[in-house]
């Protein structure tokens, strides 16, 4: 038996996020007492630095390490440089918030940097072990953000909701690994490929694999009929949590969903692709539906979030590079659109006011007429209407749905974003026409924030005019594969 | 000799308790953690039996990770209850439904 040493060159960024967030971990207990914000920056530098090590190495080809259980490639960079840019605008927001409801804590940035660690694991992951490190270390350090405000009871209560329920998925996703496994002999993603190709296996064992499987990704993603923690948790945790909570991970969920499906079991199309169409009706029904009559902004987020998976998983009944690429784009898009959704209550939020109600958002025109703009354009864009992103990743996952021969879904998915119009505009309403009962102009709770509001939303319109590069970024890195 | 679908039976049974476990009961949190901590086992045992039936030792290998983990998770959801009865002197199921939903 002889060891080889395996090439570590593909995953330094991984390692160096890890080192850092060890080195911040140690140094926090000391820097807290003297410089309030050190672990603050010390956190976005080693953001930047990882991002800047992932540009510096970019990949076009596929690059295997680690006897087969980690992969780099540039579908991976992509989504992690996103992850990375997503990040730095979350924990710019939070500083200020956990300042103003007084939680501040340097731990809150290690266990936000440890989710990081375990997105880019789950990104890059070619196993199922790797697959299954990474998201617990994401869920944990999850679990342990939404109850970091200890006299906060309903945050405990959504972080208790929100750990037995992701406990649940994670082990009906390892119950459909365990029975993949017995299937195939083979726990690696390509292996597993080639293995049901062949043809060699226990049709009805994998079957049944791959529903428990497609349920715990439903779960992760907060599809229907698993999202009943999606609005609890969104609105029981502090907002910069939810602000966390419903962005960054959905990337890394995206990018389990298509390490499963579509590296490891391409050959069960026929097997997902009926149980996925449900999900992705079910999503974009409750989630258009039910936010209708949501009256706390959190909330009515969480909702339109499972409307959005509904359209993620659109792109991926397609089941094609183009579709996975549509699937893809749409998901970047979901998570800047909700940096700068979420990022806006986080920064209205001050002391005693959480300002996550609809009622909050009235007559923010007369307040405040720039953050009520950039909330229009944010509302805009999650509504599909040209020419914000949010339109652009709608169109090319219809389209894509169309091609794959499924329009039926399609007038589903078109009917399903003109209702979901509704609860946005009604926002808009309020906004520019209901009278507000106290006139006082309204700030941000600091100019960075300020900044980072503007920078994200106007993001969405300046995509939203030049939307091919993103397009063609996306659909080049899934071709490379 | 025990055939490969006693043991994956027995998986199957250990999976219903846990699945019973985690929506019947109606009373304490704690339950609901030994429920969860039944179900990996359920999926330990089916691994262990794949593994040792195709004479390929990765599943075993795949049930020390989970086990590893298993233990960090139980640590934080016990953390988490010794918040929930510091702020509601209780750990009842019923008493988590502020939130509707």
């Amino acid at each position: 038996m002889n060891f080889v040493i395996p090439s570590f060159a593909p995953a330094i960024p991984e390692m160096v996020l890890l080192g850092l967030i060890s080195f911040i971990l140690v140094a926090d207990t000391f820097w807290s007492k003297r410089f309030q914000f050190a672990t603050y920056y010390a956190t976005q530098i080693t953001l930047v630095v990882v991002g800047y090590l992932i540009l510096s190495s970019f990949t076009t080809t596929q690059v295997i390490t680690f006897d087969g259980s980690f992969v780099r490639d540039s579908f991976a960079d992509i989504l992690k440089l996103f992850t990375i840019v997503v990040s730095l605008g979350i924990f710019l927001f939070s500083r200020e918030y956990l300042l103003q409801h007084k939680f501040y804590t340097g731990e809150f940035f290690i266990l936000g940097l440890f989710g990081v660690l375990g997105m880019f694991v789950m990104i890059s992951a070619n196993n199922m072990i790797t697959m299954y490190i990474g998201l617990e270390i994401m869920s944990l350090a999850m679990y342990a953000m939404i109850a970091l405000r200890k006299d906060f009871s309903q945050g405990l209560e959504a972080a208790m909701k929100y750990f037995v329920l992701g406990a649940l998925a994670t082990g009906m996703l390892l119950y459909g690994f365990s029975m993949i496994y017995g299937a195939t002999g083979s726990i690696t993603f390509p292996e597993m490929a080639q293995i049901i190709a062949s043809g060699n296996v226990d049709r009805v064992v994998l079957s049944f694999g791959v529903v428990f499987v497609v349920i715990g990704l439903a779960f992760k993603l907060g599809a229907v009929p698993f999202h009943m923690w999606m609005p609890d948790v969104y609105q029981g945790a502090p907002s910069s949590v939810t602000l966390y909570l419903g962005t960054a991970p959905k990337i890394a969920a995206f990018a389990m969903l298509y390490r499963l499906l579509e590296e490891a079991l391409p050959g069960l199309v026929e097997d997902w692709q009926s149980l996925i169409i449900m999900i992705s009706i079910l999503s974009m029904v409750v989630g258009s539906l039910v936010a209708i009559v949501q009256d706390n902004l959190k909330r009515m987020l969480a909702y339109s979030g499972i409307g959005h998976v509904g359209f993620i998983l659109l792109g991926v009944i397609a089941a094609n590079p183009e579709g996975y690429s549509a699937a893809m784009f749409y998901v970047i898009v979901y998570a800047i659109t909700g940096v700068a959704g979420f990022g806006m209550i986080v920064a209205l939020s001050k002391t005693g006011n959480e300002f996550d109600k609809i009622s909050d958002f009235i007559g923010l025109n007369a307040r405040n007429p720039w953050l009520a703009f950039m909330m229009l354009i944010v509302l805009f864009s999650m509504a599909g209407i040209p020419p914000f992103i949010g339109f652009w990743a709608k169109i090319i996952v219809i389209e894509e749905v169309i091609k794959a021969g499924f329009t039926w879904i399609a007038v589903i998915a078109v009917i399903m974003a003109v209702i979901s119009a509704f609860y946005y505009l009604k926002v808009v309403k309020a906004m520019y026409f209901d009278k507000p009962e106290n006139e006082s102009r309204i700030e941000t709770t600091s100019s960075g924030a300020n900044w980072a509001v503007s920078f994200f939303a106007l993001s969405l319109l300046i995509l939203g005019l030049v939307p091919s590069s993103l397009i063609d970024l996306c659909y080049e890195s899934l071709k490379a594969i | 000799m025990i055939a490969l679908s006693d043991y994956l039976i027995f998986g199957a049974v250990l999976f219903m308790i846990s699945m019973a476990g985690i929506f019947l009961n109606r009373k304490n949190v704690i339950v609901l953690l030994m429920a969860i901590e039944l179900l990996l086992l359920a999926v330990n045992t089916n691994l262990v039996a794949f593994s040792h039936y195709l004479n390929d030792v990765t599943g075993q290998i795949f049930v020390f990770f989970i086990l590893t983990v298993a233990a960090a998770e139980a640590a934080i959801g016990l953390a988490i209850i010794v918040l929930v009865f510091r702020n509601r002197k209780s750990i009842n199921v019923d008493d988590l439904g502020s939130l509707k939903g």
